[in-house]
């Protein structure tokens, strides 16, 4: 069994208004899933879902092979889950929070000392062990909810905006975390933050309106763009005539562009044939023809980019009407 | 039960984390006691036993157990801890009844803070300790009849203050349904069998019989079927609208 989480067509109503339409998704031990998606796109309510803590209109959801509905106390049992805002009882320490947390997972005494330290220790939680979580600053209660999710070594970590309001060095070592459990687990990890993606996730999916739009790797995902992987050249005005035909000689070259012009220097993009690296050959034409280059490296598309192009259609339309 | 147990230990901790506990046990005391002294005439009495002080319980219950049951669901909801403890291995039933049973058990606290009444009218003469216990055990049941109703307002919103008082406005009702005053209210417009089940469920009638050292079956009944009833209700609404 390496699918550990599995949904088919989970779909969820509130009121009038579709939160999750028919998403089916599977993660698989190792995985780590970014889920992305505008405000409202339904990401936080597929991972309640996926928790158990909403039950779906439709479809079912599998957590290592045990389905939601039927078992929902063995499936929750396989899941670690910090909550969006990371909410937690204030009046209560972190120790406090974290011994009961591991009482009602089924560890007691000794075992429950155990697991509460391991947990406190790999959230860096240990020197406000004791404090009111009233007291603690966001960086801290976002670790201590961090702390109750990963307390009993789940199978599946379904992470709600882990890093959301930490500030930078928090955020890396959150990610840092994240990337050392995954190995082991099926990770879910919903952000806004797109570099994120890249840094932690194996996987992305960008959800809009309730449904998945996009689905795939970071890289593949930043494929869309078509200037991904095009080249980007910056020459003298009077060489750009003579280097554009050049390019456009090139074997694997399909089109050349002219960004800008200015103080006496042109911007070229040279783009690929199906994405593949020319980033060389450009570079031995360009000595060859000994002509003066200022700059020259291969764009990356942008899942900034990425992210608007497929979650904007709704914001267009509305404003071209 | 081992669920129930740690949900149970978790909340009742809870009371005594914070100043509430102590707040709420000297304002018990302090009530019940006033009510007792100043309201029932205690001393001109001249009877050695405790009915002027359990006979004001019903009323101080409607604003005091309210005060307790308000925030056992809303606050959860409010402050989204919900969501922790809903994706927890426990049932929803297993968390309604931990939490339950800790506010009960909080109130028992506070009743049994009151033993000092109990000793005063041992030395003041020869009470019959029997119909005192009785009145206790009344007392509690009907402080958990009163909370399961709180507890099931408060499920209902995520405001402490509505829950609060619509809490209170149903167990003023409760305690008030063999007055004339509800009852009139709903002689005009209402059925008859609505105005006679409203006689019958009246919290006074059945804590006035206990007060007299009787508990019957039929009382017995009365307070543990509302407890049941309204845990059950509170677990379907907590189902319902616990993302909401």
């Amino acid at each position: 069994m390496t699918e550990l989480i599995k949904t088919y067509n989970i779909t969820k109503k509130f009121g009038d208004m579709a939160a999750v339409k028919n998403i089916s998704l599977s993660v698989r031990k190792g995985e780590v899933l970014g889920f992305l998606g505008p405000n409202g796109a339904g990401k936080s309510t597929t991972m309640k879902i996926i928790t158990g803590f909403i039950k779906p209109d439709y479809g079912s959801v599998d957590i290592c092979g045990v389905c939601m509905a039927d078992n929902p106390l063995i499936a929750k049992s396989k899941i670690g889950y910090l909550p969006e805002g990371a909410p937690a009882y204030c009046d209560m320490t972190p120790r406090t929070l974290l011994h009961f947390i591991a009482e009602i997972r089924g560890f007691y005494n000794h075992t429950r000392d155990k697991k509460v330290a391991q947990a406190a220790q790999k959230t860096g939680l240990y020197g406000v062990l004791d404090q009111n979580i009233d007291t603690l600053s966001k960086g801290y209660k976002r670790r201590v909810g961090l702390a109750h999710a990963i307390l009993h070594d789940p199978d599946i970590l379904i992470l709600d905006e882990p890093t959301d309001g930490l500030d930078p060095n928090q955020k890396y070592q959150v990610r840092k975390l994240i990337s050392e459990m995954a190995p082991h687990k099926a990770i879910i990890v919903s952000t806004h933050i797109l570099e994120e993606v890249e840094a932690v996730c194996s996987r992305a999916i960008i959800i809009d309106k309730g449904q998945i739009v996009a689905d795939g790797t970071a890289e593949s995902l930043m494929g869309r763009m078509p200037y991904h992987k095009s080249v980007a050249l910056s020459v003298a005005q009077e060489d750009a005539d003579k280097i554009k035909v050049a390019l456009y000689n090139l074997v694997g070259v399909i089109d050349v562009e002219e960004i800008s012009r200015h103080n006496g220097r042109v911007r070229l993009r040279v783009f690929p044939k199906s994405q593949i690296s020319i980033v060389d050959e450009i570079a031995e034409l360009v000595r060859n023809q000994s002509i003066a280059v200022d700059e020259l490296f291969v764009e990356r598309g942008k899942l900034d980019d990425v992210f608007r192009q497929v979650t904007s259609s709704d914001f267009l339309t509305n404003s071209s009407s | 039960m081992r669920k129930i147990h740690i949900v149970f230990q978790r909340e009742f901790n809870a009371y005594f984390d914070t100043a509430v506990a102590y707040v709420y046990v000297s304002i018990f005391v302090a009530l019940t006691n006033t009510f007792a002294f100043y309201i029932g005439n205690f001393f001109v009495r001249g009877q050695a036993d405790l009915k002027v002080f359990f006979q004001y319980h019903p009323w101080i219950y409607i604003i005091l157990i309210p005060a307790i049951a308000m925030r056992l669901w809303a606050e959860e909801r409010k402050s989204g801890t919900i969501e922790l403890l809903m994706t927890l291995p426990i049932t929803t039933s297993h968390a309604v009844i931990g939490k339950f049973l800790a506010a009960w058990a909080f109130v028992g606290v506070a009743l049994i803070v009151t033993f000092p009444m109990w000793l005063t009218v041992n030395y003041l003469g020869i009470p019959d300790n029997g119909v005192i216990f009785v009145s206790y055990i009344g007392s509690f049941l009907m402080a958990g009849a009163f909370l399961a109703i709180g507890s099931f307002v408060s499920a209902l919103t995520k405001n402490q203050m509505i829950a609060f008082i619509v809490a209170s406005l149903i167990c003023f009702i409760l305690v008030m349904s063999s007055y004339p005053l509800v009852l009139g209210f709903f002689r005009n417009w209402a059925p008859d069998f609505v105005v006679s089940a409203l006689e019958a469920v009246s919290f006074l009638t059945h804590f006035q019989q206990i007060t007299q050292g009787l508990i019957t079956l039929p009382t017995l009944f009365f307070y543990t079927s509302l407890i049941v009833f309204f845990l059950f209700a509170n677990t379907l609404v907590i189902e319902h609208n616990k993302a909401v």
